[in-house]
């Protein structure tokens, strides 16, 4: 029989045992949440642990954001007011207009029998930081399940699509911006409504066009709107220009880079958009199995 | 002032109290949560990641492998990066340093950052492997920076670290 050390020296499992059980948990972690998504709830309770932290870490900068708000001239202010004055003026007609055409619009679609078009309820929220991970790009906001943030909501600014929310937890929100990789827009081409993909490439100031022909007509300055084809974003939200095409025949498909409008990695509030979405019901698929006969044998 | 290879007479500390452990950790985790941007991402090193291997090569006794991975698991859902990159990270973070404190602790403060940076890099390598086996792009050797910051940090942090646990002098005893 082995001579067993007396209970002072005990120090549990070797070091090496307790990294091959702690390698394994974190593995299996990884596998469950990287493949089947299985680790939502996990998530969330992880969520609300580290969530006083994140707010105080996100409080000095906040502060000093602040106080560089309070201590602004006198100057500034005036011409900023002046400015302002100007753009709402500016603005007026461009808004009258609008609401003379939204009531034409809404008249035509009654005339027509289609349905309303989606009223969105938005979300104001303020951007605490940005994700430290260099290998995504995304950005935490202040608002949460508790405000009616949900997953698969469509981020702007007062520009344009910022991103999406991808994950809601109870106080905060985590959002992936449209420049992240592999992160798909659909969008239409204002100038001759031609539809494509838009994908982000990780690169902060770039996208892509997709899938385009090399005979397609998109050209430098084009700008590119959502096409609400996808039923996550409305359409009509601008979300970049093209900004340079490459058409090599040695591909089949053009290269076409674009620029974000939207303050994608500058603007600090951003507006989540609730899309109610009322889409007709799924129709009942018929039924087709195809009719078994009694073709299963009983053994015996 | 010359580094000797080998610690000379060392003096008797007092002995650590958990809850100052688990205040620099939480500390650490709030520098890693602190808003930074452009190229203080890249130069930030991993606090956390540098705490906890402090801690395993100082007091491999106190601190084990279930607070490194718990603390992996917060700095993946602060991320949004996949559950257990980080724990997967720290755990392996945590052994080398509980395999390596008696070779460290021998060796002064200076030649011991040459221990960690390379242990911290080792720590950045695992995470980047699993995102690129999970499709991410390699991004740029930048990446590394933030280890060797924090290898330059480290001489701070051991001071910082041990200051509670030098005795008191007392001013009345001769």
């Amino acid at each position: 029989m082995e001579h067993a050390p007396p209970p002072f020296f005990k120090t549990g499992p070797t070091p090496l045992a307790r990294l091959l059980i702690f390698a394994t948990l974190s593995l299996a972690l990884l596998v469950a949440d990287a493949r089947f998504r299985y680790l939502e709830l996990l998530r969330q309770i992880a969520a609300v642990v580290v969530y006083p932290l994140q707010r105080i870490a996100a409080a000095p900068a906040d502060i000093a954001r602040r106080a560089g708000e309070f201590f602004v001239t006198h100057g500034a202010l005036r011409e900023e007011n002046a400015r302002l004055h100007q753009e709402q003026l500016a603005h007026a007609l461009v808004l009258q207009q609008h609401k003379a055409l939204e009531a034409e619009n809404a008249q035509m679609r009654a005339l027509l029998g289609a349905r309303e078009r989606i009223a969105s309820k938005v979300t104001l929220a303020e951007v605490l930081y940005t994700a430290r991970d260099p290998f995504s790009h995304k950005i935490i906001i202040d608002r949460g399940r508790q405000h009616d943030v949900r997953g698969g909501q469509p981020v702007i600014d007062e520009i344009g699509v910022v991103g999406q929310v991808t994950r809601a937890y109870p106080w905060l929100s985590e959002i992936t911006l449209i420049t992240d990789k592999d992160q798909l827009v659909p969008v239409l081409n204002v100038r001759n409504g031609l539809r494509a993909v838009l994908a982000g490439t990780g690169d902060a100031t770039a996208l892509e066009l997709r899938f385009v022909p090399l005979n397609a007509d998109f050209q430098n300055g084009d700008r590119l709107v959502t096409s609400g084809l996808d039923g996550v974003y409305p359409p009509g939200l601008p979300v970049a220009e093209i900004s340079n095409v490459q058409r090599d025949a040695s591909y089949p498909f053009a290269r076409i880079s674009c620029r974000p409008l939207a303050g994608v990695n500058r603007s600090t509030q951003v507006l989540v958009v609730n899309v109610e979405r009322n889409l007709p019901e799924r129709p009942v698929e018929p039924d087709e199995r195809p009719a078994r006969g009694k073709r299963t044998r009983r053994a015996g | 002032m010359m580094h000797s290879r080998v610690v000379g007479p060392q003096e008797i500390l007092l002995p650590i109290r958990p809850a100052f452990i688990a205040a620099t950790l939480a500390v650490a985790l709030l520098l890693n949560l602190l808003p930074w941007s452009g190229w203080g991402l890249w130069l930030r090193p991993d606090f956390v990641a540098l705490v906890v291997l402090y801690w395993c090569i100082d007091q491999p006794r106190k601190i084990g492998f279930t607070s490194a991975w718990l603390l992996g698991l917060l700095m993946d859902v602060a991320d949004g990066s996949f559950f257990g990159q980080h724990a997967l990270a720290y755990s392996i973070l945590a052994y080398a340093g509980i395999v390596l404190h008696r070779r460290v602790q021998r060796f002064a403060v200076t030649p011991q950052v040459l221990h960690v940076i390379p242990l911290l890099i080792m720590n950045d390598v695992i995470v980047l492997m699993i995102r690129l086996l999970a499709g991410a792009d390699f991004p740029g050797f930048q990446y590394f920076l933030g280890s060797f910051v924090g290898g330059a940090l480290w001489p701070v942090l051991s001071v910082l670290l041990k200051l509670p646990q030098r005795p008191r002098v007392d001013p009345d005893h001769v």
